[in-house]
């Protein structure tokens, strides 16, 4: 096995391995921790599609992140209200099944990435970054200003949805759930990157003219990706609803997309295991500098801007060395 | 709605789009200059707030304070660039985004920490505290319309600047070819530091002179720095007209929209359903008027392509 | 006429008050190397990119084989059968020879559309891939990383991917730019028999190379077209003499 394929496998186990042993030490909240990172990484390695592969820098994610998040909440709200969504003219009563939710998050976060899509992927460059970033502000004050799903303070959905057969409040049974579809999710991404609209996506982060060129068009292959990237970053946003039982519009701001790259690039960008290992490094960090000081972000920025200035290829490029093209 | 909140309304929407251009400008030239991103911008206005509402309260001077918050800005910025900035203009601009977040995490922490968590207050001052009376028989708050005229001196300024100045001249060359200027023998670095701090001290000077109207805080930046970025991707990203017109744009729609839609939907609603669908779209309408002019205008009202 | 699969006609195009290409007329007829030379500035960058699609004309139509592809994107026009190659060699730097010339055949197949089967296992275009690196004599480059090859076989890396698409037609851009003495003379030898395969439209400095494989030569001065013909006549056209060969070219 390759350095890279050792590293991704230890990643990849890390997290179980964390929570089941969490579980038998009698330790809930390392396994809630351990929650969070999966989630925080399937959100990231949503983004990773279109910004790793893709190259389109995405400032503005945490937008599908807040669809996600909000479609859950709303259904559930109406679920526990007993309350229709509208009456007229279909009915849409609320849900609190997970996989009914999943399935309308998926649909919705895709249908918006596909909108936002189309205007922004005209430009290219700043253009498209500060699009991004723009779109997500517009839903973070819509968000906002919108009273009936708790506006600024947020919503509490006060029981946790149901998945069949399992007992969705046990800690572990969830993580157990949110891990099998990182674990779907980053197989299906390792297709996708070495298909023919990977190879073809990759070539056209490279080289847009090149790909023109070849008889291909970069705007539909990023399109694509972008939609694709939105709905896994949208289902996150879900799942991370239903972990802290609470929607707010914080889940839309920039603050978190700007989270969401440097999980990408703390880990290596364009690896397949760089959300993930950035994400749980995060989380790491997060739960061990915030004990040791009130401003533990002040480190964060200093090790992401050395990183960034230093060691491009993030961790896995540290541990496992430079990218082996599949050939 | 009556004229005299209109022209109120029309005001403040001068006002707020004045502002947004001196953030706005800073942006796009340096963008325009050195091809830099930067994120830290928001921070830099923040700089300036803290600076001027700390030196106005130890000295009982705003003038005092709006000095040192363009001083303090602009030599943040001129450490900024020759720290890091200066390492990411060979970078991608996804490197430029990242570093410059990372900045913005040092400095708003940082800020904290000096400072604490609740917001300092700058006193507009006493001379300027009452309102005005315009032609008319308009009241107007006299600090705001301070606030205009200052701004649109500045803007004159730097059109002059820009237009006529020798380091004027290397702006505008450096903008469209920067290999070109060095080969002519300009100093580049010290070119580039000049125009970061320039940008720098335009923003500390927003900061500052808003930072009385609102109160001054940790993360006080971003959401201006985000508009700023709606202005420039409006107006065309390396252009100070472009910057010009796409500020007053935003301020006017932002300002005139909050007002207004709400009036419309009450039209056709109860107060309540109006004041909150109203608000909502009005948060929403700068994003939709971007949207609407991207779809026309790719690359802005100014900008080239 | 008949014969001719690519055909500029009365293309027109004027940047303010620039005439960058005046009213050309320009034919590419089946098995020949058509050679376009002219001074520097004469406008061929901006007819080539007209006919190759990244710019529209401003008058005039271009015709290849029988089908109007003015208004068609490049995509299109290279999924119509027109193959390019860029004066400043234009890959996908990260990638590995193979995966460049995989990404030319992927291009031509359609089958870009897939998300979970392995390219690399695509045998089609695997064949296809390996055929053109073995034209170009690339094969025992295959896994070398695009961005460590040299100037001339990045060149040849570009003719493969060219010929991955099965062009019907070669658009060449300075093909010799840029090579060695002996790479001119590989390269020359094997535009030699590239012809049977499509015509070739080729922008060249190297007069050398002009010479020894055009059949037939177009002049392009100030955006104008001021000759068409074989090589012996260009070199006793006076007009050409006049503007661009000079003393240096002894009929």
């Amino acid at each position: 096995m390759g350095r890279e394929a050792i590293v991704n496998t230890l990643i990849f186990f890390a997290l179980p391995v964390v929570s089941v042993s969490a579980w038998m030490g009698d330790e809930p909240f390392l396994i809630t921790l351990a929650t969070r990172a999966a989630i925080l990484a399937l959100a990231a390695v949503g983004l990773n599609l279109a910004l790793g592969l893709g190259g389109l820098v995405s400032l503005g994610h945490a937008v599908f992140f807040g669809i996600g998040g909000y479609t859950m909440g709303i259904l559930a709200s109406h679920a526990q209200s007993y309350a229709p969504l509208i009456e007229v003219p279909f009915l849409i009563e609320g849900t609190k099944s997970m996989p009914v939710i999943w399935l309308v998050t998926v649909i919705v976060s895709a249908f918006i990435a596909w909108i936002i899509g189309v205007l922004s992927l005209r430009t290219s460059g700043v253009y498209f970054i500060m699009i991004t970033l723009a779109f997500g502000q517009m839903f973070y004050y819509f968000a906002i200003s919108w009273p009936a799903y708790g506006g600024e303070d947020g919503l509490s959905i006060y029981v946790r949805n149901g998945f069949p057969g399992l007992n969705t409040l046990d800690p572990l049974q969830f993580f157990g759930l949110v891990f099998c579809i990182l674990a779907v999710t980053l197989w299906g991404m390792g297709r996708l990157a070495r298909s023919p609209f990977g190879l073809a996506l990759n070539a056209a982060r490279q080289n847009a003219e090149r790909v023109e060129t070849v008889g291909l068009t970069p705007f539909r292959l990023r399109l694509v990706a972008f939609v694709i990237s939105g709905a896994v970053t949208g289902l996150a946003g879900a799942l991370f609803a239903d972990l802290n039982r609470f929607i707010s519009p914080t889940m839309f701001s920039w603050q978190l997309s700007g989270e969401f790259i440097v999980f990408i690039v703390l880990g290596g960008i364009g690896r397949l295991y760089g959300p993930v290992a950035g994400a749980c490094l995060f989380v790491l960090l997060e739960h061990l500098l915030s004990g040791v000081s009130e401003f533990w972000l002040i480190y964060v920025g200093a090790i992401l801007l050395l990183v960034v200035l230093f060691a491009r290829g993030g961790l896995i490029g540290a541990l496992a060395g430079r990218e082996v093209a599949h050939d | 709605m009556s004229t005299l909140l209109f022209f109120e309304q029309m005001l403040n929407g001068l006002q707020s789009g004045i502002m947004l251009f001196l953030m706005a400008a800073g942006l796009t030239l340096i963008f325009g200059v050195m091809g830099l991103i930067n994120l830290a911008h928001g921070s830099l206005y923040m700089i300036g707030a803290f600076a001027a509402a700390t030196v106005a309260a130890a000295s009982g001077s705003f003038l005092l304070g709006l000095a040192a918050a363009m001083a303090a800005a602009a030599a943040a910025g001129a450490l900024i660039e020759l720290v890091v900035i200066r390492r990411l203009y060979e970078r991608d601009h996804l490197d430029q985004v990242l570093a410059t977040f990372a900045l913005i995490l040092i400095l708003s922490e940082g800020t904290r920490w000096m400072f604490g968590s609740f917001p300092l207050y700058l006193d507009v001052p006493a001379l300027l505290s009452g309102p005005v009376t315009l032609p008319g028989g308009i009241q107007y708050p006299a600090y705001r319309l301070a606030i205009i005229l200052v701004g649109l001196a500045v803007a004159v300024g730097l059109f002059q600047l820009i237009g006529r100045t020798r380091i004027g001249i290397q702006i505008r060359a450096g903008e469209s070819d920067r290999e070109m200027i060095a080969a002519l023998g300009v100093d580049i670095s010290k070119l580039y530091t000049a125009v970061f701090a320039l940008g720098a001290a335009l923003a500390g000077l927003a900061g500052a002179m808003v930072g009385a109207i609102q109160s001054v805080e940790v993360g006080m930046g971003e959401p201006i720095l985000i508009l700023a970025f709606v202005v420039i991707v409006i107006g065309g990203i390396g252009s100070i007209k472009g910057a010009l017109v796409g500020a007053l744009l935003v301020g006017f729609v932002d300002t005139l929209g909050g007002v207004m839609l709400p009036m419309v939907f009450g039209l056709f609603t109860d107060a309540s359903t109006a004041t909150t669908v109203g608000s909502a779209l009005a948060s929403m309408a700068i994003y939709v008027l971007m949207a609407i002019i991207l779809i026309f205008r790719p690359s802005g009202l100014y900008g080239e392509g | 006429m008949t014969d001719a699969l690519l055909h500029v006609d009365q293309v027109s195009k004027s940047f303010g008050a620039l005439r960058a290409t005046d009213n050309v007329d320009l034919e590419l007829r089946r098995g020949e190397i058509h050679a376009l030379i002219g001074p520097n500035g004469a406008g061929k960058s901006t007819l080539i990119k007209q006919i190759a699609g990244g710019l529209r004309p401003d008058a005039g139509r271009i015709m290849f084989m029988g089908q109007d592809i003015t208004d068609l994107s490049v995509p299109r026009r290279a999924q119509a059968g027109l193959g390019r190659t860029f004066q400043i060699s234009s890959l996908a730097m990260e990638y590995t020879v193979f995966q460049n010339v995989m990404l030319g055949a992927l291009g031509q197949s359609g089958t870009v559309w897939r998300f979970f089967r392995p390219v690399m296992k695509d045998q089609a275009l695997r064949v296809r891939a390996e055929n053109a690196l073995e034209q170009v004599g690339l094969s025992d480059q295959s896994g070398a990383l695009t961005g460590e090859l040299s100037h001339g076989q990045r060149r040849l890396l570009e003719v493969a991917v060219a010929l991955t698409l099965e062009p019907r037609v070669f658009l060449m851009d300075e093909p010799m730019a840029g090579l060695g003495g002996e790479g001119s003379l590989r390269m020359t030898g094997f535009l030699d028999g590239l012809r049977e395969k499509a015509p070739i439209l080729l922008v060249e400095h190297d007069m050398d190379a002009v010479f020894a494989l055009a059949d037939r030569i177009s002049v392009l001065v100030y955006g104008k077209i001021i000759a068409t013909g074989t090589a012996d006549e260009i070199r006793a056209d006076p007009d050409v003499r006049q503007a661009y060969l000079g003393d240096e070219v002894s009929a």
